[in-house]
């Protein structure tokens, strides 16, 4: 279309006065431009000729991680430090990693696979993707916490809790069919994209069958929660006093709590009665992949995050719960053998896609 | 089009269509994948999947959110190029190149500073805004460069006789640079359907978001497949659509007429609301988010910032976005080549087969390529190589439309001169095609070059392990609300890219209006 007003007219009125012009621009012009063009294509060959980056000699490993650099990296580091075995780190989300590792089947480049959570370990189980580990492995941590077939076990765990405020209800509920309660309407916090909370509503699909589920989240979209980007923002809304109540990961307020004193911060966590879905315990988690070519060094990394070394770390660095090797968590936290938390196999939590149907359906997804 | 005519309208050079349907092949490889994956569910089971209530629901979602962008970035994009190129609105130069830097900021990251700002925006307002501030651009730089090369002649004629100036805009102006209108919305409608970051932070639940679903919470790649299929086809609508929007005449003249110098017309009393417009598209477009990250890169040098990071992360970002924009460039001239110059149903055919692909979220395209690699090209994936061919495949529409442009508004005169002197197609193509069309080669690959830059689901998939870009440095800390750690990250990307951004305009703008002023 453009062309009709360059093409003839403009070739009749200017064809000839421009041979000449390009002609001229011909000399220096066009050596610049054949010295970019010889620069692109060697650069673009010598990109695609580069080889494998950092390919160490000794022994190494391909870990896909789920769980965040920034938390997970210097673990990792000090295993490499311990154990002279190099780790080639390829974080993600744990779900798209769990896709990636689906597509790539038997020819997935990782050994072992960190996720941040369960259901993305049970994906990969289902594919038969995982091999099986040792028994060290499956008997280092309690059997609710690792994959009924041995394929993955939990490495720390984290519980759900009502973090409250004391001065606005010094009464929490202890299950979540009190937080549906109508005093509490446009009182209780969530985080509708969180993963753990979505997590949650999974478990409770799975404890109460889809009909139960569906018909407490209505009750509980019903009773008009604020919804939040972060469990973070939820905790600093409860310790502000803009809600009385949100729905969270029992780790959040101990963050805050060791960055600026237990003294500054009003927020509590109420742990939710034996049983209840609002108590779930979820855990990240770690699996070998079948197609390993390097086993034992992926055993090793294994018997390293389940050690009292990795144990600890997690317990120091993200509050979380300590699974194996006798280690107690950080801080100030009920047992979880105390807390007696739902009873489910948290392979089952990989129906996430289902939780999102219901959640979108009850208007909880994007509040 | 005028028909191609002498020895022209013979067969084009071998090499032309080989490398075109190398670039094809390359476009349109997710979409095999996709096809292949969705068959394996069988199709009854596939239609299944999509017949769901949610899914429709918000197909439509996405294409209202879709519709609405590609309105407003078109009517901010050539409201935006006439003032810089038709006007005397103050500072044409200055804008010339401050319109299209919005272009160098990635949605995410935009709608992450709106959001921090105001956590409660709502949704659609909040994405159509982030959207559309991102995307205008599009628009802009064809539009801009239409009217550069826009024979005033009609207007002068249309203003003789006693025409209003604005109504000449609106009947005549416009109507004049519609395909270039056309062809800048597809790029906004297709990009508007397949962005996933911007809708995913501000909660706005479209169609994106049942396809990331699919692959991070129901660790199901068919499913994702046959929901991406599903976007295709709207896609293919789109593209039909622009076609036919571009395909009918919109006006008739007898000749081509010249392109000359064009005399701006006065704003008069209209002037300060012109400015008014250019600082607010400005300001909405890149000043306040780079103010919000500026800020939190201040609170952030209080601490430290690991500069041999950032440092080795934009290595990586511009490296890569590099070879992306030059393997991009290699494949788009053969299909631009041919489109402008072979113009036949075949050809048209195959450079709207790549833009099908652009509708297509990145995750998509790069669990596609993980496929391509485990299966075929197995020692380059997760290297350099398998990464850029996922980058071709996601960017090569935008290089090809430029492309095809530069070519068009080249005179076909002279490679007729140089065939009848014996000159053969090939050496024609060498010697004399690209050389007049290098400023929008040159265009094409720093379209390439910034978008690429920005990309991150591809590159989380496919970069080589342990090796980072600042678009997935930048997810590191923003995946756990670490603003300030994330934010030197940001203002690196957008300073860098809008490096090549500014050239765009030069590249686009300036060089093909240069080109007719030579030729008067």
């Amino acid at each position: 279309m453009t062309a009709r007003a360059g093409g003839g007219g403009a070739g009749r009125v200017g064809g000839a006065g421009r041979v000449g012009g390009a002609g001229r621009v011909g000399g220096a012009g066009q050596v610049g431009r054949a010295a970019l063009v010889v620069g692109l294509v060697a650069g673009l060959v010598a990109g695609l000729v580069a080889g494998p980056a950092g390919a160490a000699p000794g022994d190494s490993i391909t870990v896909y991680s789920g769980r965040n650099e920034a938390l997970i990296k210097p673990l990792f580091d000090q295993f490499t430090r311990d154990t002279g075995i190099a780790v080639q780190v390829r974080y993600g989300d744990s779900g798209a990693l769990a896709s990636q590792m689906l597509t790539e089947g038997g020819a997935s480049p990782a050994d072992v696979f960190v996720s941040q959570d369960a259901g993305a370990l049970g994906a990969l189980t289902n594919a038969k993707l995982l091999a099986k580990l040792p028994a060290r492995s499956r008997n280092a941590v309690a059997p609710e916490y690792r994959a009924g077939d041995g394929t993955w076990v939990g490495t720390s765990g984290r519980v759900r809790v009502l973090v409250y405020n004391p001065k606005l209800l010094p009464d929490p509920p202890t299950t979540i069919d009190e937080v549906v309660d109508p005093r509490y309407k446009g009182k209780v916090g969530y985080a509708p994209t969180n993963a753990s909370w979505q997590s949650f509503v999974t478990a409770l699909r799975v404890l109460r069958g889809e009909r139960k589920a569906e018909k407490w989240l209505r009750a509980f979209a019903a009773n008009e929660p604020k919804a939040y980007a972060s469990n973070a923002a939820i905790r600093d809304a409860v310790d502000a006093g803009q809600i009385w109540m949100g729905l969270v990961n029992h780790y959040y307020l101990w963050q805050k709590i060791v960055q600026v004193g237990e003294a500054s911060v009003v927020a509590r966590n109420q742990f939710m009665a034996p049983g209840d879905p609002g108590g779930l315990v979820n855990v990240a988690g770690v699996g070998v992949l079948k197609s390993s070519t390097n086993k034992k060094a992926a055993q090793a990394f294994v018997d390293y995050l389940l050690s009292e070394g990795g144990q600890a770390y997690f317990a120091d660095r993200t509050y979380e719960y300590p699974l194996a090797a006798g280690v107690q968590p950080s801080v100030r936290l009920p047992s979880l053998a105390k807390l007696r938390a739902p009873a489910l196999d948290l392979s089952d939590l990989d129906s996430l896609a289902a939780t999102q149907e219901l959640l979108a359906e009850t208007g909880l997804l994007t509040r | 089009m005028v028909a191609p005519r002498g020895p022209l309208r013979r067969r084009p050079p071998v090499v032309l269509v080989l490398g075109a349907l190398v670039a094809v092949v390359v476009a349109v490889l997710p979409l095999v994948y996709l096809v292949d994956r969705a068959g394996s569910l069988g199709w009854s089971a596939a239609v299944g999947e999509l017949a769901q209530r949610r899914t429709v629901a918000l197909l439509w979602r996405s294409v209202v959110l879709a519709g609405t962008v590609t309105v407003l970035a078109s009517v901010i994009g050539v409201a935006a190029a006439w003032l810089v190129v038709r006007s005397d609105v103050p500072g044409r130069r200055l804008w010339s190149v401050l319109v299209v830097l919005p272009l160098a900021m990635p949605s995410y990251a935009a709608a992450y500073a709106w959001l921090s700002w105001r956590p409660a925006m709502a949704p659609f307002p909040g994405t159509v805004l982030v959207l559309t501030l991102v995307a205008y651009p599009y628009v802009y730089l064809p539009v801009a460069a239409a009217l550069r090369r826009l024979d005033p002649a009609q207007e002068e004629v249309a203003r003789s006789l006693g025409q209003h100036p604005a109504r000449v805009v609106v009947t005549l102006t416009l109507r004049q640079v519609r395909p270039a209108i056309a062809s800048g919305a597809l790029l906004v409608a297709l990009y508007a359907l397949s962005d996933f970051g911007a809708p995913a932070l501000f909660r706005y639940e479209v169609f994106t978001f049942v396809i990331y679903g699919a692959y991070n919470a129901g660790f199901d790649p068919t499913r994702a497949a046959v929901l991406g299929l599903a976007l295709v086809f709207v896609a293919a609508l789109v593209v039909v659509a622009e076609a036919w929007v571009r395909g009918r005449p919109a006006y008739a003249r007898i000749g081509s007429g010249a392109p000359r110098r064009q005399y701006p017309v006065a704003l008069r009393g209209g002037r300060p609301i012109a400015v008014a417009f250019l600082v607010a598209v400005f300001a909405l477009g890149i000043g306040f988010p780079m103010w919000r990250f500026l800020y939190w890169t201040r609170e952030a040098l209080d601490r430290t910032v690991p500069w041999g990071e950032v440092a080795a992360a934009l290595g990586h970002t511009l490296w890569w976005s590099l070879l992306a924009a030059a393997a991009t460039l290699v494949l788009a001239i053969p299909v631009g080549v041919l489109v402008a110059r072979y113009r036949s149903r075949l050809t048209a055919g195959l450079e709207r087969s790549t833009y099908v692909a652009h509708a297509l979220p990145g995750i998509v395209v790069a669990i596609a390529l993980v496929y391509v690699g485990v299966t075929v090209l197995r020692p380059v994936y997760q290297e350099v190589p398998l990464l850029i061919l996922a980058y071709v495949v996601l960017f090569l529409s935008l290089a090809i439309g430029t492309v095809r442009t530069g070519v068009e508004q080249t005179p076909v005169a002279q490679e007729e001169v140089a065939r009848s002197l014996g000159r053969r197609p090939g050496q024609v193509l060498a010697r004399v095609t690209l050389p007049q069309a290098a400023p929008a080669l040159a265009g094409g690959a720093a379209l390439v070059f910034v978008t690429a830059m920005k990309e991150l689901p591809a590159t989380l998939l496919l970069r080589p392990t342990g090796l980072d870009t600042l678009a997935t440095r930048l997810w590191t800390f923003t995946s756990e609300s670490n603003y300030a750690a994330g934010a030197p990250y940001v203002v690196a990307l957008v300073c860098f890219a809008a490096i090549p951004a500014a050239l765009l305009s030069r590249f686009v703008v300036d060089a093909g209006a240069r080109l007719e002023e030579h030729r008067d």
